[in-house]
């Protein structure tokens, strides 16, 4: 579903990707981590198109994203994403920003995407919270909102960039078991994320970037029973002790 | 040497006339160049943003142009100069046919210099919205006219209300300079007031008088704008911050 071959990136002379190759197949679930720093945002927000790079290739159901000639809103449209910083637009309401994208690019009437947004708005648990402004929800709930609003493009995968790191840790779980949920009916999702427990949970693979390379990927009970390299050790017994 | 109060020199015919049509004059130049200045300065703020080169470089030539030569100056050259630098038929159609010389010159020359200062308030405008968002909207399939269409344009606006409403009042008081190329605006009939009838100081005061009045009902309709602009939640937090 999501292919990068040998993807290298740089910022002026610094290289924040370095030769990074990783595959994710349809309906598989991975997890990204890594020390601050080590290009994990970049790497996700390559794979569709937010940010360009200088080498390798990245397909996205067969089709490339670093080719000129890719329609890229077009792809984009086709994966959802999930923020660290949720960026829920502030002048509208959790309905309007569910309903924007499917009114204004895949043209649903607006009866339609309302009907969708309030059958997502339900799932993720915010039925009644349709008509509130971003500003006046919570952080779980603005994170829950911007899943269905990614979720109301029917997506053939989901990207999240840290998406519990900015939230109190009582509003962490409502927003991992909306993607715990999500990643057992079967959707392709590539998590960037230091929950452990809920890479144990549903990640089929776990990625570990350091220094803008993929140090290790190795399935899950391996990475953390058994881990190859000395710096997912190092980072492992960081973050697990805490 | 004693002066002669006579307020009743306000009230008597000629000189309320000449008050009422000075009024009318002025806010027919003010409201036809703002209107010109919003819509004008709207587009070059709005192409200053864009990743299009050349529009970029277009905008910032006119804004360092126009914000950078002393309105009055400006006034004289369109009036005096611009007729002669055209090719020989169109000066003489300017000089000649054009309605209301004076009158179109000052809402032109007006409404060009207040749209380089609207320009850069909508830049600053369009800057100030958190790029977060820029990238949510393009994640969601956004193409660029509709991120700012919906997305950055809304936001910038609402952020830069206040300063705008500053710009409104600057073309009211800039509108005086019609004077110096003959427009009977407020301030010409008072001084023609004056040389009538030496009552200077009653003249003065009625047009400073009506000069605050026309200046509270800007600001009233301002914070009319404002109020119904504003996004639910983010009362107080809003200036600049978003
Ligand atoms: N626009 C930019 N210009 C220059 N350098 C950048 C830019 N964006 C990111 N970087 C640098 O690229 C490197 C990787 O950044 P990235 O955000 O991908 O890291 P990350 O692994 O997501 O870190 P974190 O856990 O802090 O989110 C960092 O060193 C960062 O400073
Ligand atoms: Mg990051």
């Amino acid at each position: 579903m999501i292919e990068a071959r040998n993807v290298s990136k740089w910022y002026g002379r610094f290289q924040v990707l370095r030769d990074c190759s990783v595959s994710i197949a349809r309906g598989e679930v991975i997890v990204v981590c890594g020390p601050s720093g080590s290009g994990k945002s970049t790497l996700i927000k390559c794979m569709n198109g937010l940010e360009p790079f200088q080498q390798g290739e990245i397909a996205v159901d067969g089709i490339s994203v670093g080719d000129k000639r890719t329609n890229l809103p077009r792809l984009r449209s086709r994966i959802g994403m999930v923020f660290q910083s949720f960026e829920l637009y502030p002048h509208m309401t959790a309905l309007d920003n569910i309903c924007l994208a499917p009114e204004k690019v895949l043209k649903r009437s607006r009866a339609e995407a309302e009907a969708k947004a309030m059958g997502l708005l339900d799932r993720v648990g915010l039925a009644d919270h349709a008509r509130k402004h971003p500003a006046q929800l919570s952080g779980g709930q603005q994170q829950r909102v911007a899943i269905a609003r990614a979720l109301a493009m029917d997506p053939i995968a989901m990207l999240f960039d840290e998406p519990t790191s900015a939230l109190d840790p009582e509003m962490i779980n409502e927003v991992l078991d909306v993607m715990v949920a999500l990643a057992r009916e079967g959707m392709t999702m590539v998590v960037v994320t230091h929950e452990m427990g809920f890479a144990r949970k549903v990640a089929r693979r776990v990625v570990f970037m350091d220094e803008g390379q993929i140090v290790e990927d190795a399935p899950t009970e391996q990475f953390f029973t058994n881990p190859g390299s000395d710096r997912a050790q190092l980072f492992l017994s960081k973050i697990l002790h805490h | 040497m004693s002066y002669n109060w006579n307020w009743g020199v306000l009230v008597s015919e000629p000189y309320l006339g000449w008050l009422i049509s000075g009024t009318q004059w002025t806010l027919a130049i003010a409201c036809l160049a703002w209107i010109m200045a919003f819509t004008l300065g709207s587009l070059i703020g709005i192409a200053r943003t864009t990743p299009i080169g050349p529009l970029r470089w277009l905008g910032t030539a006119y804004v360092e142009l126009f914000r950078n030569i002393p309105l009055l100056v400006q006034m004289f050259l369109w009036f005096f100069v611009f007729p002669e630098v055209l090719p020989r038929d169109w000066g003489r159609w300017v000089k000649r046919d054009l309605p209301m010389p004076e009158f179109t010159t000052a809402v032109l020359c007006l409404g060009f210099y207040t749209a380089s200062r609207v320009a850069e308030q909508v830049r600053s405008g369009l800057n100030a919205v958190p790029k977060g968002l820029l990238a949510a909207g393009q994640a969601g399939g956004l193409t660029l006219p509709q991120i700012y269409r919906y997305i950055l344009l809304p936001l910038g606006f609402r952020i830069i209300v206040p300063s705008l409403t500053s710009d409104f009042l600057a073309v009211f008081k800039n509108s005086s300079l019609a004077l110096t190329i003959g427009v009977m605006e407020l301030t010409a009939q008072s001084r023609q007031i004056e040389n009538y009838t030496f009552q200077g100081f009653e003249a003065f005061t009625a047009a400073t008088v009506i000069y605050c009045v026309i200046t509270a009902i800007v600001v009233v309709i301002m914070t009319r704008v404002e109020a119904r602009l504003r996004v639910p939640g983010l009362l107080g937090r809003q200036q600049g911050a978003l």
